[in-house]
């Protein structure tokens, strides 16, 4: 498959286009782009311009098309593999219709040509010749049903035109082939058939009648009659199923491409020129799966359809014809890309999630380096990436999230967010450090803030020890209060001894003491501290 | 066959050009922002979100921008913050909070932190950044200032003209106010550039390149690779890229993805991507570590110099300016082929000269009918594959490609001027309205 060198597109920048250098800065989903000069001095000033790949992403309609494929894909990716091939076609072809519904339902919204009246057309063929496989004679039936679904414009007169003779010499060959007879069968009997017909055109048995002698033309596949009649049937293919079915109607796949070639070249005149979605179609007839793939990602502004079929197809393990590691690289390779356009958009990133865990090789790198990126505006958007994270075991990307909150909280003085973040970060540093800034806070203003958080620390207490400290402290507070002043004053006493008292807390604890004094049956606990105290102050 | 057939046909509409399995690089300019510094800008940053910018300019200030929630963005703050033009400002991550270095002519690194505010400033949409540090070491301009990452702690490096790169430390993350140098690093050659590997595996030690822009092709090799080595505790050189010997500009580290190997990219009188393998090391050796060094890829379509190389977030894309004026995209397809998928280019009609009013919108240049078209069936190139409802008016490329008229928003449509290039796909810049995104997260 040779490369096709082609030109970069270009995007114009409202900005100087001589005499200066454009400066520039990645950002999530967008680049910045700026006049400057580097290395010179100069004067300017100038606008900084957001340059954006032309996303789909950002259209409503689009969503729903990202969302329900995103169900199927991931219901595709958890079909069994033990299961024998025989069993798992119709599954992958019903997946195949799936999705193609799903196109479908977008169309009706859109409700305008678009791009997916193509997508859907080139994803219908591949169904029926890639996945479905269907052979000779049944291969036909799906190439009309391909065409009539498509053909939103036939002419009803045309249509009329053609079913008006059904009369009784042509019964015979509106028997579906592959009813009760073999395709020989058929064969045989279609071929009499078309012999009849072609012998009384050539003895002019409807001369006399213009109308019964032109349709019985077209029945026959006469070439000239039908281009005549090309603007009854306003593509290509239309042309080349209308004429395999006149012609050859048990044509087999194998065969396919050479019609569909001579009857791309005979269509179109010496005017127009091929389209893409030509070229995608002819690789289809010819079985070049691989084209097929490369001309979409050239032809489409949006990984979605590339991705998409060539997972399917590569589940149907039809990308293996080459060698293995192309194959499923390919695959992996176009999942990746469109995971990550996704993962820019501020509700669509959860979707491209899944995609990634289907990516064996690289898919949980990527999700690791993308997923620290989501900007984490709420506290709720937050936890939802943290359980995400904490699914798949990203423990750095876990903490890094949870130091970002505490962070961030600090700085905003919210002690106990920034505290239960740390917490949650396991980040011991952190922890003691806010923990000091409690207990200065304590200091200064005699009361403790957050004591909900601080009294249901449980086993998280055991991060630091400052932040234990911090715990009991608040625990001996709550017992002074009760007055059970044997407990407290046992459990200050233990919060000395314990040496997890930071030094300059002493003072405090030692002042908090004081009144205990008045007990009677906790004094002596008291004295010793405060000889105990003053020995190690030493 | 299919693909020669419509390669040579070229007609004009047939635009959507990109290379085997790379993926159309289709692209337009959202929205441009009155940047209103009062000289030229030398560098923008995105922060590692990507909801706030810094830029830095030659007027010696540097801005902060916050994007809100409808995608504009508002100068949350704006400060002289050295006495020469200031050539790099960068953000460091946002575990150690919302801090900024910036680097200037003047000889001097800065390092700025966010205060919170006053209740009433943030309702304005201020906010104010006071100065932590001035790194006065340097005895020239310093030229690049980058923070190492994050897994190492709080670590600023600067370049200089001078030739030392100098790495400072932060010992304690709630006090920005002391720095120490750890480490200073003579590369002998006037340096340009730096750039950390930022991977944070544990199979290799922290690395980081300098790149020179001395001129003199004899001294050697311009791209020198650093690796810090635990036993001596200090960074020692690994490798200089030997094949590299005219001024070096900028040189970018990509994100590893898990690699066994490092990718640099290097802006020099050309684009290089080099593959540095390591090679295994026996367990007596004390060294650095040895690379096994390889051209990956290197494009001279800029003409001239290149000075500026940087990848996007999963090291998918790399993107470099040069003296063509324009930015250029490159992409490696899953053969590891790399090819340039898009330019961006100056088309000649700057939108203000001065400082303007800050305006979120731009105004249209030239006309693109179709493009927002695009925004409205969401996905573009539907046009292309449907045969033409009516024959093209005369000189109108896309006449035949209206939409009805209900659909056609603010853009003129005047017919687009038949292009005078050789390059038949040129989109015109448009102001797109960015569509509503429906519900929030």
């Amino acid at each position: 498959m040779e490369e096709v060198d082609v030109e970069p597109a270009v995007t114009n920048i409202p900005a100087a286009s001589s005499g200066t250098h454009l400066g520039f800065a990645w950002g999530p989903g967008d680049i910045l782009v700026y006049e400057t000069l580097y290395k010179a001095s100069g004067t300017g000033s100038g606008d900084i311009h957001e340059v954006r790949k032309d996303e789909d992403i950002y259209s409503p309609i689009l969503r729903k098309l990202f969302n329900e494929s995103h169900h199927i894909f991931v219901g595709l990716q958890t079909i069994r593999e033990d299961l024998p091939s025989k069993n798992k076609k119709p599954q992958f072809v019903s997946i195949s219709k799936n999705y193609r519904s799903v196109i479908r339902a977008c169309m009706e919204e859109l409700q305008q040509v678009s791009i997916l009246l193509a997508i859907e057309l080139i994803w219908n063929l591949c169904e029926v010749l890639f996945i479905d496989a269907a052979p000779a004679g049944s291969l036909l039936l799906h190439l009309l049903d391909w065409v009539r679904l498509h053909k939103a414009d036939v002419d009803e007169k045309a249509r009329e035109v053609l079913q008006s003779e059904s009369p009784a010499e042509h019964r015979d060959y509106w028997d579906v082939p592959g009813g009760t007879q073999t395709l020989t069968e058929f064969d045989v009997k279609w071929r009499h058939w078309h012999e009849e017909v072609d012998r009384c055109l050539q003895d002019n048995s409807f001369a006399s009648n213009k109308h019964l002698e032109l349709i019985c033309k077209i029945l026959v596949g006469d070439e000239d009659t039908l281009l005549e009649h090309k603007d009854l049937l306003s593509t290509w293919y239309h042309f080349l199923v209308t004429r395999l079915l006149f012609c050859h109607p048990t044509v087999k796949p194998t065969e396919l491409h050479y019609y569909a070639q001579s009857c791309l070249t005979m269509f179109l005149d010496s005017r127009s020129v091929p389209e893409p979605l030509d070229s995608i179609l002819l690789a289809a007839f010819e079985f070049d799966i691989h084209q097929v793939i490369k001309d979409c990602s050239i032809a489409l502004n949006n990984w979605w359809f590339v991705a998409h079929l060539t997972d399917l197809l590569d589940h149907c393990k039809l990308l293996q014809s080459h060698n293995l590691h192309f194959g499923s690289n390919l695959r992996e390779f176009l999942l990746l890309e469109y995971a990550s356009g996704l993962f820019t958009h501020h509700s669509l990133w959860q979707l491209a999630v899944d995609y990634f865990d289907h990516c064996p090789e690289f898919g949980r790198v990527y999700l690791e380096l993308q997923i620290e990126r989501v900007p984490l505006d709420t506290e709720r958007k937050a936890l939802k990436v943290l359980r995400i994270c904490e699914q798949r075991q990203m423990s750095e990307q876990v903490r890094s999230i949870c130091k970002i909150m505490a962070m961030r909280a600090l700085r905003n003085n919210r002690l106990g967010s920034a505290l239960s973040w740390s917490i949650r970060a396991k980040d011991a540093a952190f922890a003691t450090l806010i923990s000091e800034r409690f207990l200065q806070d304590y200091c200064a203003r005699g009361t403790f803030s957050d004591l909900d958080l601080i009294d249901n620390l449980g086993p998280a207490m055991l991060l630091s020890d400052r932040l234990t400290f911090l715990g009991k402290y608040r625990e001996f507070h709550k017992l002074y209060g009760e007055k059970r002043f044997r407990e407290a004053s046992k459990l200050l006493l233990s919060l000395m001894t314990a040496k997890i008292a930071p030094r300059s807390f002493w003072m405090t604890l030692l002042t908090d003491a004081l009144p205990l004094l008045e007990q009677k049956e906790v004094s002596h606990h008291i004295v010793r501290y405060a000889v105990y105290g003053q020995v190690l102050s030493l | 066959r299919g693909s020669l057939q419509w390669e040579s046909a070229a007609p004009a509409q047939y635009c959507l050009h990109c290379c085997w399995h790379i993926g159309v690089i289709i692209m337009f300019v959202a929205r441009s922002i009155a940047a209103d510094h009062k000289d030229l800008i030398h560098d923008v940053s995105y922060d590692f979100h990507g909801r706030r910018m810094a830029t830095c300019s030659s007027d010696q200030s540097v801005k902060v921008w916050d994007k809100s929630e409808n995608g504009e963005w508002h100068c949350t703050a704006s400060w002289k913050t050295h006495s020469g033009s200031v050539w790099r400002v960068t953000w460091a991550h946002p575990e150690f909070g919302q801090v900024l270095a910036s680097c200037s002519f003047d000889r001097t690194a800065a390092v700025w932190e966010e205060i919170v505010g006053e209740s009433n400033d943030k309702q304005r949409g201020l906010s104010h950044w006071i100065k932590r540090t001035t790194l006065v070491d340097s005895r020239t301009s310093v030229t690049d200032v980058k923070f190492a990452p994050k897994h190492m702690g709080l670590m600023l490096t600067t370049c200089s003209a001078d030739g030392v790169v100098r790495i400072y430390e932060a010992p304690d993350v709630m006090n920005l106010s002391q720095w120490s140098l750890q480490h200073e690093i003579s590369c002998k050659l006037s340096c340009s550039c730096i750039s950390w590997n930022p991977s944070s595996s544990r199979a290799h030690p922290a690395m980081f390149a300098v790149g020179s822009d001395d001129s003199n092709v004899t001294y050697g090799g311009k791209v020198q690779i650093y690796e810090y080595n635990e036993n001596t505790r200090k960074y020692a050189k690994a490798e200089t890229l030997m094949t590299v010997t005219d001024a070096v500009h900028d040189i970018a580290f990509a994100p590893n993805l898990g690699r066994s190997f490092h990718v640099l990219a290097i802006a020099t009188k050309d684009v290089r991507i080099f593959k540095l393998v390591p090679m295994r090391k026996e367990s007596t050796s004390t060294g650095p570590t040895k690379f096994e060094v390889q051209i990956v890829a290197q494009f001279d379509n800029h003409n001239s110099q290149v000075w500026r190389v940087s990848w996007n977030i999963t090291s998918t894309l790399l993107a470099s300016s040069g003296d063509d004026g324009c930015v250029r995209l490159w992409k490696a397809n899953y053969m590891d082929n790399w090819k340039c998928t898009g330019i961006l280019k100056g088309d000649g009609s700057p939108l203000t000269g001065s400082s303007g009013q800050p305006t979120a919108m731009s105004t249209v240049v030239g006309s693109s009918v179709q493009t927002s078209q695009n925004a409205l069936n969401g996905m573009s190139a539907g046009r292309y594959f449907f045969p033409p409802l009516d024959p093209p008016r005369a000189g109108t490329r896309y006449g035949h490609l209206l939409p009805p008229s209900s659909l056609i928003e603010h853009c003129d449509a005047e017919p687009i001027q038949p292009q005078q290039q050789a390059l038949p796909h040129r989109l015109s810049s448009r102001a797109l309205l960015p569509l509503p995104e429906a519900e929030g997260q």
